[in-house]
């Protein structure tokens, strides 16, 4: 599935001189083609992003219209406020949740990619989270996560650890949302690494064989060096994924208990849809966009280094 | 390997047993208790197996609750959205695939520069839009804003690469029409790419939750995913039935994924699927 740039820039030249009487629509006709997605994007995508960075210079009624021009007030503001509290729960949320979904995702892949009889049977119970949505995965969480008649602690009680409040105290929200996160996450890590693996030639595992490397040898070595554009990959995408948390958030704490896990993302909708003040959540969006556009730059300058491509 | 040796063999049954118990317990368990007599529920010890079947708590939910207007909705916008995705990156894929034109490297680039934009910067224009042009609550406001994407176009164009083409050339020496070879020769050809765009698109749109907790504020327009949030309201702290709601709603999305896993994995690795 190499992509095949050049053949993108530059077309073969025809064999046929089209005629004078199909030149006008040869002209007009890959417009047609494009005019759908083109007038949709312009419409939900373009327009947006320029309509947003003109609202957050903007104080909003209620309505969304803007009304008074403040510059880059919100901005001053947001920096100075709870923002950045909610920054450093999103940050925090992310350092939870990335690392240890692409460890457990590659752990599993590793597991299941072994030849043994009834792989195909754990693959597919290794990938099912990956059709739990979050709102529905939260809402089974929320059962066993009450400290009450919640299994979790009654589980936890067996090795002696007292009723854990997970979604109530302050200490373990998010850790907690952080855990239901992973979980629901693991599906499409795990796909994704065990599709990275089965790419792995299975010559070269063979040669390191005959060389006398155990499976540690051979995956540190071979395995890990090869898929290692598909760690970055999944790394980078997981980062993406973690800043925009919402419906765990939403479904299992709305943000609090005081604001423990009220990130970002959950911040932006209450500002904009619960106190209405679209300009400021505007705002607030555009410089989360920045925030992450910096944290993707660092993750490739960072990363890219050790990853080993064909 | 250390699979030859059967220690080690029991050893990784043994890791792959614990592994898959940990991941599908919440589900298994949320089917259990979907199915337990109200007063097991909330036994102490608690218990894990339903002494006996009670089916009725999912005539119960469905009683209560709208479930099947849910499932309905969210229905037909995945499959709105799904097929509108295909119809609009198709054409635009190929395009870019197949043809020459004025401006493609720089339209081409506006389209890639789009999926580096988070969804929240274009959120709150989309709902005023959405708001203005008095979509609220209606099927047109939950399905418009996702009918082009410049992923699709991009894993489709990435299909479309692989058509040869000269067959095209053959083909129109042979006096057939650009749309027809588009849609009678490339469209099939491509087919597997379409499935990849597709079972994607319908997940992640079945999934959806801010989008639809935004223009939705009626009973009957929730999506499965809105309602089973409400379902918790509404129900109170009767597990055993927001259970039986849950696992109606989780159905259909594990019908797909067992029919199109194989085609995400090859999606997943043909253009990176955003999270």
């Amino acid at each position: 599935m190499a992509s095949l740039p050049e053949q993108a820039v530059r077309p073969r030249p025809r064999t046929q001189a089209p005629k004078a009487r199909t030149r006008w629509a040869e002209l007009v006709e890959p417009y047609l083609y494009l005019a759908p997605s083109l007038a949709l994007l312009a419409i939900f995508t373009f327009y947006p992003i320029v309509r947003s960075i003109y609202l957050s210079l903007f104080l909003t009624d209620p309505l969304g219209r803007p009304r008074v021009f403040v510059g880059l007030e919100h901005y001053a503001n947001t920096l100075s406020s709870t923002f950045l509290q909610s920054m450093g729960v999103t940050l925090l949320f992310v350092f939870y949740t990335v690392p240890v979904g692409l460890l457990l995702g590659l752990a599993l892949a590793l597991l299941a990619h072994q030849p043994l009889r009834g792989t195909r049977l754990f693959q597919l119970i290794f990938s099912s989270p990956l059709a739990v949505s979050a709102a529905i995965g939260s809402t089974i969480w929320v059962m066993l996560l009450n400290p009450v008649s919640g299994i979790l602690n009654y589980l936890l009680g067996y090795v002696g650890i007292g009723r854990v409040h997970w979604l109530t105290d302050p200490r373990w929200a998010l850790p907690a949302v952080g855990m239901v996160s992973i979980w629901l996450r693991l599906g499409f890590n795990f796909v994704l690494m065990l599709s990275a693996l089965q790419n792995v030639p299975e010559e070269l595992l063979e040669a390191a064989v005959v060389d006398g490397a155990g499976f540690w040898a051979k995956t540190r070595h071979i395995t890990l060096p090869m898929i290692s554009p598909t760690l970055f990959f999944a790394a980078v995408v997981g980062v993406i994924h973690a800043f925009q948390v919402f419906a765990e958030i939403d479904i299992m704490t709305s943000g609090g208990p005081s604001n423990a896990t009220n990130t970002v993302v959950y911040r932006i909708y209450q500002v904009a849809f619960r106190q209405y003040e679209f300009g400021a959540a505007s705002a607030q969006a555009i410089l989360l966009f920045i925030v992450m556009v910096i944290l993707t730059y660092l993750q490739f300058r960072l990363g890219e280094r050790r990853v080993h491509y064909q | 390997m250390s699979v030859r040796n059967p220690l080690g063999r029991l050893l990784l049954y043994l890791l792959l047993t614990a592994a898959a118990l940990v991941i599908v317990f919440p589900l298994l368990y949320a089917v259990s208790i979907s199915l337990m007599p109200p007063a097991e529920v909330n036994t102490f010890p608690p218990r894990f197996i339903p002494s006996s079947l009670r089916w009725a708590n999912y005539a119960e939910v469905a009683r209560t609750v709208p479930v099947a207007r849910y499932l309905l909705n969210s229905l037909v916008v995945s499959a709105a959205v799904t097929l509108g995705q295909i119809a609009t990156a198709s054409l635009s894929g190929y395009a870019f695939a197949f043809m020459h034109f004025r401006g493609r490297a720089a339209l081409f680039a506006l389209f890639m520069s789009t999926m580096m934009v988070p969804w929240e910067v274009t959120l709150i224009p989309n709902y005023l839009t959405i708001r203005s042009l008095r979509l609220l609550n209606s099927y047109p406001g939950l399905i418009l804003p996702f009918l082009a994407t410049a992923f699709g176009t991009f894993l489709l164009r990435q299909f479309f690469m692989q058509v040869p083409r000269e067959l095209e050339d053959a083909a129109r020496i042979d006096g057939c029409g650009r749309f027809r070879f588009f849609w009678s020769v490339a469209l099939p050809l491509a087919r597997p790419g379409l499935l990849t765009l597709g079972a994607y698109t319908f997940l992640s749109t079945w999934n959806q939750y801010l989008w639809p907790l935004l223009v939705t504020n009626t009973r009957l327009m929730r999506t499965v995913q809105i309602g089973v949030r409400f379902l918790m309201n509404e129900e109170g702290m009767q597990y055993h039935r927001i259970m039986a709601g849950a696992v109606l709603c989780l159905v259909p999305a594990l019908l797909i994924l067992l029919w199109g896993q194989r085609y995400l994995v090859r999606g997943m690795m043909a253009g990176g699927i955003k999270g």
